[in-house]
């Protein structure tokens, strides 16, 4: 099992940096997925999660100049590590003006993912920065705990409003209530909701407009004859939500929810080369 | 008639120097709880300690610094007063650093021991004037017992240098480690407690190439542990002052200093170590200091029992700096693993302890009244006194 790889540009280390960024805010500790030409975060739903489940792809060959990974095995040709990404956050927040960046899976004393920063300095060397990451590497048998999400069997698909204003929406409203309710129809619709016993307060957003999902043999044929007025609602947890609008730092190409009536919200989020999937299940 | 009785200390800051004073409360503060302040004919210091007495820093600004400067002394009507103040009060008055250099043109100083009065009195621009008067007690000098030429190692690097380098530590790091490493590159590690679960922690290290620093004359494969708090503070001080901050250090356990110097102020901070009784560090290259043996565990607990008998009010003349120890430059080790592999892990002193009390406690505190030369039973004495500094 070896990976290598390494960052020169700047602006792919920033950008790396900032997907890390996100993925720490969304995740106290979550697999990553190494593969010959991709990187996954993965965090499945336990209950220890509060129940909901992430998934981010990117393409390395879009970050990395270099990049090698040999699998545990020839026919299993992938790693499975579990780590905290706060600590790579960090590792990387003080490399952004360096001159490249090396990471490397080492197990010295324990498994870590080594990160060496090369910084520029004044003096004839350059600096070194080393980071020593703990992992922990996940066994083949539990490789199944992490398979891709599938989309779920949707009432309704939307695109969200612009995310900087949902989250300031949704920040104000987390100061009123634990829970909040998103719903949407396919006719562009979103209300945001909260309601307690004092006060109830929802913003409606309009417009949004509704993602083309291609349908497959009429499975999709529940949103094909569903009532264009009809909203699909779930309540789920606040904090969760602002979770997923606080890190992101950029925003995405496309933004969109799908909404399983009183079960679960699947949020999208595409940037150019990284993906990112968010479930957060309805409350009881 | 009899003559008013004149205040005991008066001194005018005036113009940049208001702001460099103002830096230099802001670093005091990170230290302790409250600011001694002690008028000598060498200038006025400003000193502060920790709560557990394993950081102590100083700022000693000469006469020169100031626009007036009156210590008061051995008169009639005039005494020598040494108190100190609550730091949150003085600091409440060089709060806004920025609005100090941009309002304040002078900054008057008075010790009214018979009012028991500190004022601070803000002279601003347009006719302002802003009058702060704090209560003080009077106290026992501050004294840390340290002597950088019983250093074994030192280090001198522009600040901006150090500074760099712990920004890579996050800000709530506690302790750091710093040693010499093969190849004269000097690096800085975080320090992992011992109770924090291998294999668990990040562990973050730097290297810093021999030509990054202005002077190095270490003992090779030395390495103290200190926390870096107290630190930064200074640094910050340092780096806004634009001065070479020099590091002397010794064996685990023993203080690290840190100086500033230029020719109106000198700075001195003395932080306690982590020893290390069970490292295989090489000891230190001969150079003459014959090391005191070095004192039971249970030392850092027992603070009551540890006093040392002070200087009695004598202030030497002249007194400058001490010169900085030079040493064989340190030889590098091929045996040593290069800086890639991961060095050995550093054994703590006593588990389960917090991190504070495994520092070995320094100096201070005799509770002498002033003006009462006299000495206190010495008890076990660490390192003799230096050689008035002060």
């Amino acid at each position: 099992m070896r990976f290598r790889a390494k960052i020169v540009d700047l602006a792919c280390l920033n950008h790396f940096s900032r997907v890390i960024n996100t993925i720490a805010k969304l995740a106290k500790t979550c697999a990553l997925r190494l593969t010959v030409s991709k990187l996954y975060f993965i965090l499945s739903d336990k209950v220890a999660n509060g129940g909901v489940s992430m998934w981010c792809e990117l393409c390395q060959g879009n970050f990395f100049d270099e990049f090698q990974m040999e699998g545990v095995a020839a026919e299993h040709n992938e790693i499975y590590l579990e780590l905290v990404p706060e600590n790579l956050s960090r590792a990387l927040k003080t490399a952004q003006n360096a001159k490249a960046v090396k990471i490397k899976l080492t197990n010295k004393h324990c498994p870590c993912l080594r990160v060496a920063v090369e910084l520029p300095s004044l003096s004839s060397s350059s600096r070194m920065v080393t980071h020593d990451i703990p992992v922990g590497v996940i066994p083949r048998r539990l490789w199944n705990d992490f398979r891709e999400p599938s989309v779920p069997d949707f009432d309704v698909s939307i695109y969200l409003p612009v995310l900087k204003t949902m989250k300031s929406v949704v920040e104000r409203m987390k100061n009123l209530s634990n829970s909040i309710v998103i719903e949407a129809n396919l006719s562009g619709e979103m209300n945001l909701k909260i309601e307690t016993d004092l006060v109830s307060v929802t913003t409606h957003f309009k417009d949004l407009g509704n993602p083309p999902w291609a349908s497959e043999d009429g499975c999709q044929s529940s949103t094909q004859s569903r009532d264009l007025e009809s909203m699909a609602e779930a309540r789920i947890d606040i904090r969760k939500l602002l979770q997923l609008l606080a890190g992101q730092q950029v925003n995405p190409t496309k933004a969109l929810c799908n909404i399983v009536s009183k079960r679960i919200v699947h949020f999208i989020l595409l940037h150019e080369d990284v993906s990112l999937q968010y479930f957060i299940p309805a409350l009881a | 008639m009899q003559p008013r009785p004149l205040p005991a200390m008066k001194c005018i800051v005036a113009g940049g120097n208001v702001k460099v004073l103002g830096r230099a409360v802001h670093s005091l503060s990170r230290i302790g709880d409250e600011l001694y302040l002690e008028p000598t004919e060498n200038g006025l210091s400003l000193r502060a300690v920790n709560s557990s007495r394993s950081a102590f820093a100083s700022f000693l600004f000469a006469p020169l610094f100031f626009q007036l400067y009156e210590a008061g002394g051995p008169q009639p009507h005039r005494e020598l007063c040494r108190c100190k103040v609550l730091m949150k009060s003085f600091l409440g008055v060089f709060r806004s650093l920025p609005s100090l250099e941009k309002t304040v043109g002078k900054c008057l100083i008075l010790l009214k021991p018979r009012a028991s009065r500190l004022v601070v009195q803000l002279h601003c621009k347009y006719g302002v004037t802003k009058t702060h008067n704090l209560t003080f007690q009077e106290c026992e000098r501050l004294q840390a017992v340290f002597d950088t030429q019983r250093c074994a190692s030192s280090l001198c690097a522009p600040a901006r240098v150090l500074a760099e380098a712990v920004v890579h530590f996050p800000q709530t790091l506690a302790e750091v480690t710093l040693a010499a490493g093969p190849g004269g590159k000097i690096s800085l590690r975080n320090h992992v407690e011992d109770e924090a679960e291998p294999g668990k922690t990040m562990v973050t290290e730097l290297w810093l190439a021999e030509d990054e620093f202005q002077t190095v004359a270490v003992a090779p494969g030395s390495r103290i542990t200190f926390c870096l708090k107290e630190f930064r503070g200074l640094l910050t001080f340092a780096e806004a002052s634009n001065l070479p901050l020099t590091v002397h250090y010794d064996v685990p356990g023993r203080p690290v200093i840190f100086t500033l110097d230029d020719a109106v102020l000198e700075v001195h901070l003395v932080l306690a170590t982590l020893s290390d009784p069970e490292s295989n560090l090489q000891p230190p290259t001969a150079n003459g200091v014959s090391h005191l043996p070095a004192p039971s565990d249970d030392f850092a607990d027992d603070l009551e029992s540890y006093m040392i008998a002070m200087e009695t009010s004598t202030y030497e003349e002249g007194s400058g700096v001490p010169p900085i120890p030079t040493f064989p430059p340190c030889t590098p080790h091929p045996a040593e693993s290069d800086p890639e592999e991961e060095e050995e892990e550093e054994e703590g002193a006593v588990p389960g302890t917090p991190p504070h009390k495994k520092f070995r406690s320094l100096f201070f505190g005799s509770v002498l009244t002033p003006g009462r030369p006299g000495l206190a039973p010495a008890l076990e004495v660490l390192a003799e006194d230096s050689d008035g500094e002060y």
